[in-house]
């Protein structure tokens, strides 16, 4: 499970302050926001990209505030997928298993349930750039996955899909989370696509974790004017019910 | 990018190309007045001189220890100028651009000056490393006019690495040093060849600080440029022509391969 309390980042005007968080094993979780709320911030603190200025983040009871990205085993997805485009699929597949030092060849069987399940066998030889952006979300989904993380971080995974495929993809991903039981911390600004995979989510408002809670939670009691904004519900004022 | 829509010629387009044309058939003036000038028989002739193939020889082994330091300097220098921001960073970057901008014999002449100094007296008296008019001398020169062409180049390969890819290989198990080695260099590979060979290249055309700190004694300290000086010097015309149009001919096959190396922007299979 992860455990974040208190954590801060600054970065000028822009920061993360005070948020304390729990998910549990197995659960997927959605972190939603409006744009610069910060919820990229937060992700990169819980992956060790950023260091935190305050707090403690802890992954299945282990303290890995300070631990080097490397050793934290969080498989994380950005944005735009991030895969490395002068490596083919499967080179990218296998880049964190021959990172610790394992041949191609062998890493190559390690991932095969991975590349089998995601239907990405005809790919394998494939360079980034010639994929759609569906098959790239796939091929970043199974990288990240190829390390057996601790966590899966998706950092708004279906943005850059078109509706039909986005669907698609969100499905995929529920299936497999579910199958991998692996905790998930998925990104998002969108209400619908947080209801199609997960029950609970926390929303992030200027910096701050405004609000914690099943989705059904979210919707029938938001915090405050902002959290309804976001979830596009009628906002009755502290303790109001629609 | 699309092409932009409308006439081929139009004025802009006439103006502009009349101009590359004006500069092209200047330099192929100059390269074609060469040619016409030079007798095959004799350019053959003066490249059979032992001295003339030795200072042929010595370029090509000065330069090539040149392009070691170079790349040796260049990568690691590129990438933190790419990479890292520091108080001074604006002047270091400036520091590191001045042997660009600086009249090469300055170089000569600030090195002879330091190697006056206690601080170069002393490196003189170490066993092996004497520089001043040795063909270590000339390496140095080398070095100091061309790395920076070299980090030049380095630093925009690695500006144009995005930096969130290493990020990225850090969550994948990656050390700092591995995802530089795993993704910086290999994305980076084209234009930090393009930049070597640019350095190379450049390396190849030092005469100033050569004339003043490394001399110009055949046999010992003569290269390519300082045998066109010296031959034309005493009214030899066709041997420095000789070297001259060598000279010319590995400078086009230099930046013919800048050229193809700076375009590649396929990413090789596995």
């Amino acid at each position: 499970m992860i455990r974040i309390r208190n954590l801060a980042f600054r970065a000028g005007d822009f920061g993360v302050r005070d948020v304390s968080l729990d998910v549990a094993s197995g659960e997927y979780f959605v972190l939603l926001g409006p744009n610069g709320s910060g919820k990229t911030l937060l992700v990169h603190c819980l992956c060790g990209l950023l260091r935190a200025s305050a707090g403690s983040v802890h992954l299945d009871g282990e303290d890995v505030t300070h631990a080097e990205p490397r050793l934290r085993r969080i498989g994380f997805v950005p944005q735009d997928y991030g895969l490395f485009p002068h490596l083919s699929v499967a080179r990218n597949l296998t880049f964190a298993l021959r990172a610790r030092g394992r041949p191609h060849a062998a890493a190559l069987q390690d991932v095969r349930p991975l590349v089998d399940r995601l239907r990405l066998g005809r790919l394998l030889d494939h360079l980034p750039a010639t994929l759609s952006g569906g098959e790239r979300q796939k091929v970043a989904l199974a990288r990240a996955l190829a390390i057996r993380p601790r966590l899966l971080v998706l950092d708004e995974p279906v943005s850059a899909l078109d509706t039909p495929t986005r669907a698609e993809v969100l499905d995929q991903l529920r299936a497999l989370q579910r199958d991998l039981a692996v905790t998930t911390v998925h990104v998002c600004h969108s209400i619908d696509e947080a209801m199609a995979v997960a029950e609970r989510a926390g929303v992030m408002i200027d910096g701050r974790l405004a609000q914690v809670g099943t989705l059904d939670e979210l919707i029938d009691h938001p915090a405050s004017a902002e959290v309804a904004r976001l979830l596009q519900v009628e906002w009755r004022g502290p303790g109001g019910r629609r | 990018m699309p092409a932009v829509a409308g006439p081929r010629v139009h004025a802009v387009s006439v103006v502009t190309i009349a101009f590359l044309a004006v500069f092209v058939a200047a330099i192929l003036a100059l390269i074609v007045a060469d040619l016409a000038y030079a007798r095959p028989a004799a350019l053959v002739e003066a490249l059979r001189s032992p001295d003339l193939r030795h200072a042929i020889v010595l370029s090509l082994v000065t330069t090539g220890a040149t392009l070691v330091l170079v790349v040796g300097f260049a990568v690691p220098v590129g990438y933190a100028l790419s990479r890292y921001r520091f108080s001074g960073s604006l002047v270091v970057d400036a520091v590191v651009d001045l042997p660009i901008v600086l009249p090469p014999v300055v170089i000569g002449v600030s090195l002879l000056v330091l190697f006056r100094t206690s601080v170069g007296q002393w490196i003189e008296s170490v066993p092996g490393l004497q520089f001043v008019y040795t063909p270590k001398g000339i390496v140095l020169c080398q070095f100091l006019v061309s790395a920076s062409y070299g980090i030049r180049a380095a630093k925009a390969a690695f500006d144009g690495v995005d930096r969130r890819l290493e990020d990225l290989a850090l969550t994948l198990g990656c050390t700092h040093g591995r995802a530089l080695r795993l993704v910086a260099l290999p994305m980076a590979r084209g234009g930090l060849a393009a930049g070597a060979v640019m350095a190379w290249a450049r390396a190849l055309g030092v005469f100033g600080p050569l004339m003043v700190f490394a001399g110009a004694v055949r046999g010992r300290t003569e290269v390519m440029p300082t045998t066109v000086y010296l031959e034309l010097s005493i009214g030899r015309i066709e041997p420095a022509l000789a070297v001259s149009m060598l000279m010319l001919a590995i400078a086009m096959v230099a930046l013919v391969a800048i050229h193809a190396l700076g375009q590649r922007h396929r990413w090789w299979g596995p």
